[in-house]
């Protein structure tokens, strides 16, 4: 491994190809992390292909360095080299998009300000070629007194070029005298209040934010910066600031219009002689596309039609592999089985340890395709459409445009929902999407509620047999989560995540076709983010659960029978066929076998949680019964179905279709020879299982998208209780309606 | 004065001032939204909300309650070929050469 020489920033505006320009830059060797405390991604590569090791970071979209956010502020000071254990930036890569290159001099002027070494990127080239517009490179260079380097990261052009320059730059380490686009009086003034609060740093003990940041905390009316500069001094007061600000402005302009005129005219008088518009009609094709998909007939259905087919591919497409990790789990215990005997340690590697990775793995194909689609649209221009038609819907309940795939991705699996939240740059609108996403219906309540109407709701026909009171039920049960997310937003909104209302202002990309490379990096990187950061948490919760369903209990004539049934299935002749046995006596073993498990699961710790919170779920209309399968799902809620099958003593392989489980709830009896469940039980139940937070997978992404365990326990307590409430109230009003 | 919301479709108009100091006044400015500037309202949302519309040459989608803090002071004639083509067609003008 050759010596680091060097850490390089790559920032730019979104939509201008930066995320290509560094999966081209980096190669295969892209590690994404959370920056301590915040939220905002850190995107860590290598330069691939040189001698050197260069270290390549990547921070979000952004289009200026006006931090209003402790996101942002991170984001700024991983640029100025303040973040606490990140090293300094030695170069800054800016990617510019060529087509709009005026308004990306914006960030482009902030960035020289901070005084370090800058490359300009000049990307999508060719698009700006196309399109008729020529860029003088050398003179745009000469202008900015940067080097600038036209490159076109889809068609892997200018790349060589790109990376010699960032080599040579780290390598030579020039001086950089930071450029000062806002007037000097500006900055006269500003050299004043630092000398002001330089005094206090030394009566207060705390060190002085960089130059650019004070800066920004006197330009930006209640931003970040201003916060973080009161933390420090709080004896300044935003008063303080505030009458600065006054006299600054007394002097020139207001402050926001001194900036954007400075910066604006700045980026004129620096493109002056650069560009020749050639003039060819820029963007028509893009502007054809938008005339139908945003149409607002045809751009309504064209959307709908290709969020149905979407899902239909989701639930299509991940059978098959879903089915085969399943097959490889059953495999593997099987293998398992056959080289240990029955005891402890297998039951942990099957029940535990096979079935904990499976529950894992189990999630990977759902993914994969999930976000191989979001990828493809947010690639060709079409996530930005979506957004745009979708937001005022969202809007009533206090949302954007933003949170719909996330929210629609949900109804298939909350996990990579949840991940797909990443594309709401605003962090309470964000965390609202990722709170109330669970509440969607995701495929794996659908055995249940598939389960509990096939053997409790009446197949009755409705409006002249048009439609089934079935598949009524079902609807409803997707239309709970929905009905509770909306309020829980609302109030989200209101309460916890309050604050400045987050701009809705988009920008609506150009179409082209998606790159494969920066669409299967996504997916690569959904996939090992969930497998490297969640995996391991949702593994160690599934032997936790485990534990507490093995013991304590013994286990001794589980074992024996085990290793009867086991050896008078063994083929004969391979020398372990110890015990002979007619086809009756292994019945009899593996019904006793099955009541055995039933009464150790009750004695274990599971199950005396179980009994002891019986009082707690008779009010919901529950055994004690319902209550461990509801305790044993909390880790995944399909396992309802399964541990259902164990309380009843039927074994673990049954589904929701099995003939033996349906016929036994249907059997169940009170100690006073009422049946158990009946509609209003089932429906209970249901309601229960739409509104719960069942799912350790969810949770632990939650964690991992939050950065915190807060926002994860905040979702399972609300959530839990909210499903206890409604579970109790449809309870409580259907026993009466239909009692 | 005109606000940005107020434009028909197809009109451009020309930015007086953006109003306020917050975020979306922020945003808005560092997305080219500053006085002088030409902007061209293109569509709105199917449900009537956000609006489309081009500025420097990007097409940026805002909701109406942010189109409103952008102040127009003068409509230009319109230049949206769609909306010349519509209107000519309308008339029963037959595209003839120059």
């Amino acid at each position: 491994m050759t010596e680091s020489v060097g850490r390089v920033v790559l920032v730019g505006n979104p939509n201008t190809g930066k995320s290509t320009l560094f999966g081209v830059l980096s190669g295969l060797s892209v590690r994404t992390a959370n920056y301590p405390g915040v939220t905002i991604e850190k995107k860590v590569g290598r330069l691939a292909d040189v001698q050197a090791s260069v270290e390549l970071v990547d921070l979000p979209g952004t289009y200026s360095l006006s931090p209003r956010s402790p996101d942002e502020l991170v984001a700024v000071e991983v640029l100025t080299g303040e973040l606490p254990g990140e090293p300094d930036a030695d170069l800054i890569v800016c990617v510019v998009n060529a087509t709009l290159l005026r308004r990306n001099l914006f960030l482009v002027s902030q960035l020289l300000e901070l005084g370090k070494p800058v490359i300009v990127a000049l990307n999508m080239i060719d698009s700006a070629r196309g399109r008729g517009l020529s860029i003088d490179c050398r003179r745009l260079s000469e202008h900015l007194g940067v080097p600038v380097f036209p490159v076109s990261a889809s068609r892997r052009e200018g790349i060589e070029a790109l990376k010699e320059g960032i080599l040579t730059s780290l390598r030579q380490r020039p001086e950089v005298k930071p450029q000062r686009p806002l007037p000097q009086r500006f900055y006269q003034l500003c050299d004043e209040f630092t000398e002001r609060l330089r005094g206090a740093t030394k009566v207060a003990g705390v060190t002085l934010p960089s130059r650019y940041l004070v800066e920004r905390a006197i330009i930006d009316r209640d931003g970040e910066a201003q916060r973080q500069l009161l933390r420090r001094f709080p004896e300044i007061g935003g008063e303080g600031i505030e009458a600065f600000r006054k006299r600054i402005e007394g002097e020139l302009a207001p402050l926001s219009d001194v900036e954007c005129d400075s910066r604006y005219a700045w980026a004129k008088r620096h493109l002056e002689g650069v560009l020749a518009d050639g003039g060819t009609g820029s963007h028509l094709p893009t502007e054809r596309l938008d005339a139908i998909l945003i149409h607002r007939v045809w751009g309504l259905v064209i959307f709908a039609a290709l969020m149905f087919l979407i899902f239909q591919f989701i639930y299509a497409w991940s059978g098959i592999p879903m089915d085969a990790i399943a097959t490889a789990q059953d495999f593997l215990g099987e293998r398992v089985a056959a080289m240990l005997p029955p005891g402890t340690l297998r039951s942990l590697l099957i029940d535990g340890v096979i079935a904990g990775v499976g529950s894992v793995v189990i999630f990977l194909p759902q993914i994969a395709i999930l976000f191989l689609f979001l990828a493809i649209l947010e690639d060709c221009g079409y996530m930005a459409r979506t957004a745009f038609l979708v937001d005022r819907v969202m809007g009533w309940f206090g949302l954007s445009g933003k949170s719909f795939l996330p929210l629609m991705s949900s109804f298939a699996c909350a996990v990579p929902g949840v991940m797909a939240t990443r594309v709401i740059e605003n962090r309470r609108d964000r965390f609202a999407t990722i709170l109330i996403a669970p509440f969607m219906s995701c495929s794996a309540r659908l055995p249940v509620y598939l389960l509990m109407i096939s053997a409790f709701v009446p197949a009755t026909r409705l409006l002249g047999g048009m439609i089934s009171l079935n598949g009524l039920v079902l609807m409803a049960m997707y239309l709970v989560g929905v009905i509770v997310a909306i309020p829980t937003a609302w109030l989200l909104k209101r309460t916890l995540l309050r604050g400045e209302p987050a701009p809705f202002v988009l920008e609506l990309p150009e179409y082209k076709l998606p790159d494969a490379r920066t669409v299967l990096a996504r997916v690569w990187e959904a996939c090992l983010a969930f497998l490297m950061r969640a995996g391991s948490l949702i593994f160690c919760a599934s032997i936790v659960i485990w534990a507490a369903a093995y013991w304590p209990g013994d286990h001794s004539r589980i074992y024996e029978l085990e290793r009867q049934i086991e050896s008078a299935q063994a083929p004969a002749g391979t020398g372990s066929a110890g015990v002979e046995a007619t086809e009756a006596e292994v019945a009899n073993w593996e019904s006793e076998l099955k009541a055995v498990r039933a009464q150790t699961l009750e004695g274990s710790l599971l199950g005396r949680i179980g009994h002891a919170i019986e009082p707690l779920v008779r009010p919901l209309g529950w055994d004690w019964k319902i209550g461990v399968g509801a305790l044993a799902s909390f880790p995944a809620r399909e396992v309802i179905i399964a541990t259902l099958g164990t309380v009843y003593s039927l074994g673990g392989d049954v589904d929701e279709e099995s003939e033996g489980l349906i016929s036994t709830l249907q059997a169940a009896r009170w100690p006073d020879g009422r049946a158990v469940y009946n509609v209003p039980v089932a429906l209970s139940i249901m309601v229960f299982f739409a509104l719960c937070a069942q799912c350790v997978s969810t949770l632990m992404v939650i964690r991992r998208e939050t950065n915190s365990w807060a926002w994860p326990l905040l979702s399972f307590v609300y959530m839990t209780t909210l499903a206890y409430l409604g579970a109790l109230i449809t309870f409580q009003v259907a026993s009466r309606l239909f009692g | 004065m005109l606000t940005l919301d107020q434009l028909q479709p197809g009109q451009v108009g020309r930015i007086a001032r953006v109003d306020g100091t917050d975020g979306i006044a922020c945003r808005l400015r560092e997305m080219g939204f500053v006085p002088g500037e030409s902007v061209r309202f293109v569509a709105a949302a199917p449900l009537g909300d956000p609006l489309k519309c081009v500025i420097q040459g990007s097409r940026i989608a805002l909701r109406g309650s942010e189109a409103r803090r952008v102040a127009i002071f003068e409509i230009e004639a319109s230049q949206s070929p769609d909306a010349v083509g519509v209107v000519a067609k309308s008339i029963g003008y037959a595209t003839a050469g120059p």
